[in-house]
């Protein structure tokens, strides 16, 4: 049986991922992950003539570097499950028209990493497909300009804003373990929106908190399990208050997390004080580039046998704010075994 | 297996939440804006005094002159990709001067740049200095009538 209580799904052939690649931009690359990641690539136009080819340049260059590792050419994928933060997700896109490969476009905001390996996963365990590449990645500046303001507007940030990172991460989720197997994934659990009234745009932490309790208790609750039995609970980019909040929320809800056992990708990704992050990172990028990046190596080495990742996803939009609607959040959970 | 809904009030949820998000550090804030703010119009005053004293001009003629100035400054720095950074520091200090107006200008200029120059730049170009001339024009005229039918 695959369903576990209401929302949680056991993927009893335990996919494997076979390969991770994560390239970033400048700040990231200055952050205390900054070794971690396949690339830094300090100009953020990656050498192209607009922000939105240099994060297509981004996708590229990680699903290119993840295949490499994985020594898996683009034909025998059997699909790409992608998104990104733009509009129409034409990043993902403008990747699978070059791939050539099956595409389910994907939006689910700053949880697309989470979203893309629980339906990989899922698509592979079912036996329809033998390769699923997850990707998902976001870009400063690209985000800036649609979301907020030109990049030169001299506007000041609140401290509960988040920055949005400059990176791409892509996961090779496969049927049969590679040449150098990083991780399996034993579970899924795909969240609910979850809305709490939350209407402030900058302080998305706060927005998506819920949506994380949510998903956190659906899991645990189905699963009969509880915050002790994984070495690693990672949220995507809940942030500096997010993170608070949610902590706060699992007391409330009987499943306190383990505070050494805790961490979100946001908050790793930069030295807030030193780089002025404010509330920390955000972003498809954030989440992917630290999972692939940081974590997912960690499980290969056998560092960490148990990771529940979790990333958030603020599903609002510019219009939707502008006509004074409240912030609906998701958040996805994968959990994530050591291949060894 | 019925899962009870998650314990969540929204009413206390919103008290949560302002007890777990950081205020702006006010006074540091007032004071930034403040002294770069004043220093901003000290320079105006400054370039004014010029242009009445040394250059021979009328006041009005000074005060546009100093205008002209402060907007040239500014178009320069944002474009050097200096400004913003001094918008984060300042906050209102570099916002509420005409400082803020020609950034406010020249930043949507330099962004949709990329999209072409009619359907990017031309169109975009007054997408945050836009309600300033709509309501500040729309405002004037509004005192215009009054004043008209007042007899002032």
């Amino acid at each position: 049986m695959k369903r576990r209580g209401k929302q949680t799904l056991e993927l009893s052939n335990r996919p494997w991922i076979n390969a991770g690649a994560a390239i970033v931009g400048k700040k990231e690359g200055e952050g205390p992950l900054g070794a971690c990641f396949d690339r830094v690539v300090d100009d953020e136009l990656n050498g192209q003539s607009t922000f939105e080819k240099a994060e297509l340049q981004f996708y590229m260059d990680a699903i290119g570097t993840c295949l490499e590792k994985a020594a898996v050419k683009p034909e025998n994928i059997q699909f790409l499950l992608g998104g990104d933060l733009l509009n129409q997700i034409i990043c993902a896109s403008f990747s699978a028209r070059a791939l050539g490969v099956p595409f389910i476009g994907l939006y689910g905001a700053c949880s697309t990493m989470a979203e893309s390996l629980c339906l990989g996963g899922m698509l592979v365990d079912g036996g329809y497909a033998g390769h699923t590449l997850c990707v998902a990645s976001s870009h400063f500046c690209t985000a800036e300009r649609q979301y907020r303001f030109p990049l030169e507007f001299g506007s000041q940030r609140t401290p509960t804003a988040q920055w949005t990172v400059t990176g791409a991460g892509a996961t090779l989720v496969s049927d049969q373990p590679g040449r150098q197997p990083m991780a399996r994934i034993a579970r899924v659990c795909m969240g609910r929106v979850v809305d709490l009234g939350v209407k402030d745009a900058n302080n998305m932490g706060a927005a998506m908190a819920p949506a994380a309790c949510d998903t956190l208790c659906a899991l645990f609750d189905d699963t009969q399990t509880g915050p002790g039995d994984y070495d690693l609970v990672l949220t995507g980019d809940l942030g500096q208050v997010g993170s608070e909040l949610l902590l706060e929320l699992m007391v409330q809800n009987g499943h306190k997390l383990d505070e050494r056992r805790y961490t979100d990708c946001g908050l790793e990704i930069f030295d807030r004080e030193a780089q002025d992050m404010h509330a920390g990172g955000s972003g498809c990028g954030c989440s992917a580039s630290v999972l692939n990046g940081r974590y997912l190596p960690l499980l290969q080495k056998g560092d960490l046998r148990r990771v529940l990742f979790m990333a958030t996803g603020a599903l609002l939009s510019p219009t939707s704010s502008m006509q004074g609607e409240s912030i609906p959040g998701i958040a996805h959970a994968v959990v994530l075994e050591t291949w060894r | 297996m019925n899962r009870q809904k998650v314990n969540i009030d929204p009413t206390r949820y919103q008290t949560m939440l302002e007890q777990a998000s950081p205020n702006s550090k006010l006074g540091q804030g007032l004071l930034r804006a403040f002294w770069v703010g004043g220093v901003i119009c000290m320079l105006g005053q400054a370039v004014a005094d010029v242009g009445v004293r040394v250059l021979d001009m009328t006041a009005p003629a000074a005060s546009t002159l100093a205008s002209i100035v402060l907007v040239f400054l500014t178009a320069l720095l944002t474009g050097l990709g200096v400004f913003d950074k001094l918008g984060q520091y300042a906050g209102g200090g570099t916002f509420v001067p005409i400082t803020g107006f020609a950034n406010a200008m020249v930043s949507p200029a330099l962004e949709f740049r990329r999209e072409g120059l009619v359907l990017g730049l031309g169109a975009k170009l007054f997408t945050i200095a836009g309600p300033v001339l709509v309501y500040g024009i729309g405002a004037s005229v509004l005192a215009g009538v009054v004043f008209l039918i007042l007899g002032v």
